[in-house]
């Protein structure tokens, strides 16, 4: 789950990372009261949407009076920010932050992440603050510092001590940075976060390390022990498909495709539709129900890959292995009678039981378009798809 | 012998009390798995499926001599009930659980680094259906009757897909030594590389087939180890071509956040390091047969 920089600022700042004196508004008005009781003369206004790129997509601006705020926030408010990390159809703008501006004498890249390889945290610093991570390592890898935590003992500070040395800093803000790494990890380790970031890390030019912009990630697996991270879930921020999905209890990503897939297992449902691009269609969705596959489930799954309205077929494949097919066909039949569905519907079924769902397939009297295997399947659901628009004629699933 | 487990394996199963746990112990039972008992604190001297349930791991390690555990144990409990299989003397341990903390799973291996490498236990999983030697044994919740005995060493992150690939080598009468389950999460306990090299030892397995998929490095660490150590044919799947970049694809650890962690790159690093790579997943086992037709 991702949440905003002021809330990432509010929590990294509540384990003794520094930041900038700044204030949240849901309006121009409230921006440029926020902007008079912070006092100064500079501000910036940054757009809260839950992507990086923000600056170069114009959700980030410097403004010197009252009135620049006004009208930055009137271009950012209600808008939808694209930025290369959003997708075409990009993030509402819905809060803005106001921040005092800081004189900057240099920026650093801090990062903290889950390292795969050695299964543990990793610290990941550079020099080149303002770019993008990615940025950094493809044009200067060699200014990149890394560290892993010891997960037993936590982060020690000599390690810290080394990256400030590495990076260069004036030994006077030795100790300033030594703290400001200690507190992100205190923060990772203590809210399950996947991920912490800060770019830039600014060093002032009265000496102080602050923080200018903070993003965190965290596990949604670990949500459940830290419900005040939970409560900072912002919907708004979703694709609607995959918030209702995600209310329902099912994994769903929302693709740009017009079949829909319907899947037990995570693996296989990725198989699915890499299938359905090689037999030349393009998947709506990405959709594992689980190893069950009950009624409910695949009803439920019906009713969410037709909520798209993009989808014009619909191809289910479910691998019985404990659950059994005659289930998940009486399964399909029971959701194909409750709801209109007016696309090709394709079925395949393997597993255990085989024969008996197919029996059941064909008995109901639905025009389901039956499959055995995943290859004919998916040639199915395109060909369906394709035959719907060249032809004009709905093979109704229900009559 | 086949890898990891056989007929005499003892097996005691944590959590199975509950519903999904005592079904499962019931069909590792059927298939005839040697299921020696139970660990549920709290409810000791009950019996479950026939078998004696203890409150602790070493109490049934020294009651019923149990060398295997699977954990069914919801998520919050799971990564200590797999650090008492590891302080309880067990060799080899499943976790089915799907969605602990990846935090709790890094404590968990660091935890297991206490024992010596001779006397640490094997972990596979979490989130994954589990591991079966065809014929011999079930540790984990697959339906044995797709697999058929043989010398194919399958090892995959995903537990259906795993399903499909050996489904399609039964259709061509090609069985299965060991199938494992590394399971999809991003921080797990034995890796494709660990998997790889206990099939290059054993005996039983002439052909390797690695199902991988986006996100995370094990898949290139996995080539890497393929192109110097591994002398057996391996057949490689990777799932997610079309999966975007940056998005959790079910599995907490099929997301591409870094370079090589894509399928296409998977694929290119895979090819490079020798491995035969099916190119889409209705093709694995016609891939198989191939690659053992050529062998043979």
């Amino acid at each position: 789950m991702d949440i905003h920089e002021y809330q990432a600022k509010e929590i990294l700042s509540n384990f003794g990372v520094d930041v900038p004196p700044g204030a949240l508004a849901y309006s121009p008005e409230q921006a440029a009261y926020r902007a008079r009781e912070l006092g100064g003369d500079k501000w910036i206004v940054k757009a809260q949407v839950h992507a990086g790129g923000r600056g170069k997509a114009g959700g980030v601006k410097l403004c010197r009076t009252e009135n620049e705020i006004h009208e930055a926030c009137e271009d950012m408010f209600g808008r939808k920010l694209v930025t290369h990390q959003t997708g075409p159809e990009g993030k509402g703008i819905y809060r803005v932050y106001v921040e005092a501006a800081v004189p900057i004498d240099r920026e650093i890249y801090l990062g903290f992440v889950l390292d795969r390889s050695s299964q543990r945290v990793m610290i990941v610093a550079s020099s080149e603050g303002g770019m993008e991570i990615e940025d950094i390592s493809a044009q200067k890898p060699e200014s990149i510092v890394r560290s892993t935590v010891e997960p037993a003992v936590g982060l020690q500070e000599f390690q810290a001590r080394e990256i400030a040395f590495k990076l260069g800093l004036d030994p006077a803000l030795t100790q300033h940075m030594v703290r400001t790494l200690k507190a992100c990890y205190r923060a990772f380790r203590e809210y399950d976060a996947t991920m912490v970031e800060i770019n830039p890390l600014v060093v002032t030019g009265d000496n102080r390390i602050l923080a200018l912009d903070a993003k965190m990630s965290f596990d949604d697996n670990a949500l459940f022990r830290h419900p005040q991270i939970a409560e900072l879930r912002d919907k708004s921020q979703e694709d609607p498909r995959e918030s209702r999905a995600a209310d329902r209890g099912l994994s769903y990503v929302g693709l740009e495709g017009n079949i829909g897939c319907i899947v037990n297992g995570a693996g296989l449902a990725m198989a699915t539709m890499d299938t359905i691009k090689l037999a030349g269609g393009e998947p709506a969705n990405f959709l594992d129900i689980g190893g069950g596959a009950s009624p409910e489930r695949v009803a439920k799954a019906f009713r969410l890959v037709l909520s798209d309205s993009n989808v014009q077929a619909v191809l289910v494949n479910i691998f019985a292995g404990i659950n059994r097919c005659d289930w998940v066909a009486e399964g399909v039949v029971q959701a194909l009678r409750e709801l209109q569905v007016d696309v090709p519907v394709v079925v395949r079924l393997a597993g255990t039981n085989v024969e008996e769902g197919q029996k059941i397939l064909a008995k109901s009297g639905l025009p389901i378009i039956r499959a055995t295997t995943l290859m004919e399947a998916a040639e199915r659901a395109v060909g369906a798809w394709r035959h719907d628009l060249t032809q004009g004629t709905k093979v109704r699933a229900v009559k | 012998m086949s890898i990891l487990l056989d007929r005499e394996t003892r097996v005691i199963v944590q959590g199975i009390t509950g519903r999904m746990a005592r079904f499962h112990t019931r069909e590792m039972l059927n298939y005839g798995t040697n299921v020696v008992g139970g660990v549920v604190p709290g409810k000791g001297g009950e019996i479950v499926e026939g078998v004696p349930v203890f409150d602790t791991v070493k109490q049934a390690v020294e009651a019923t001599g149990a060398d295997a555990s699977l954990v069914f144990v919801p998520p919050p409990f799971a990564a200590d009930s797999i650090m008492e299989a590891a302080d309880g003397g067990i060799r080899y341990c499943v976790c089915i659980t799907d969605g602990i903390p990846a935090q709790d799973m890094i404590l968990v291996k660091r935890y297991m680094y206490r024992y010596p490498k001779d006397k640490r236990m094997v972990l596979t999983g979490p989130n994954c259906a589990g591991t079966i030697s065809p014929g011999k044994a079930i540790l984990g919740i697959m339906p044995g009757h797709i697999y058929l005995p043989g010398n194919v060493g399958i090892v995959g992150r995903s537990g259906t897909l795993g399903y499909e690939a050996a489904a399609q080598l039964k259709e061509r009468g090609i069985g299965v030594s060991t199938s494992v389950g590394i399971g999809g999460d991003p921080i797990n306990g034995s890796s494709f590389r660990d998997i790889l090299e206990r099939f290059e030892n054993d005996d039983e397995t002439h052909v390797i087939c690695m199902i991988g998929e986006i996100g995370g490095p094990q898949e290139a660490e996995a080539a890497e180890y393929i192109r110097d150590h591994v002398t057996k044919p391996v057949i490689a799947y990777v799932a997610g071509m079309t999966a975007p970049k940056g998005r959790t694809m079910g599995h907490a650890g099929a997301i591409i956040s870094a370079f090589g962690e894509s399928a296409s790159e998977k694929v290119e690093i895979l090819s490079a390091a020798g491995v035969t790579v099916a190119e889409n997943p209705t093709v694995i086992g016609e891939t198989i047969a191939n690659v053992m037709r050529r062998a043979a």
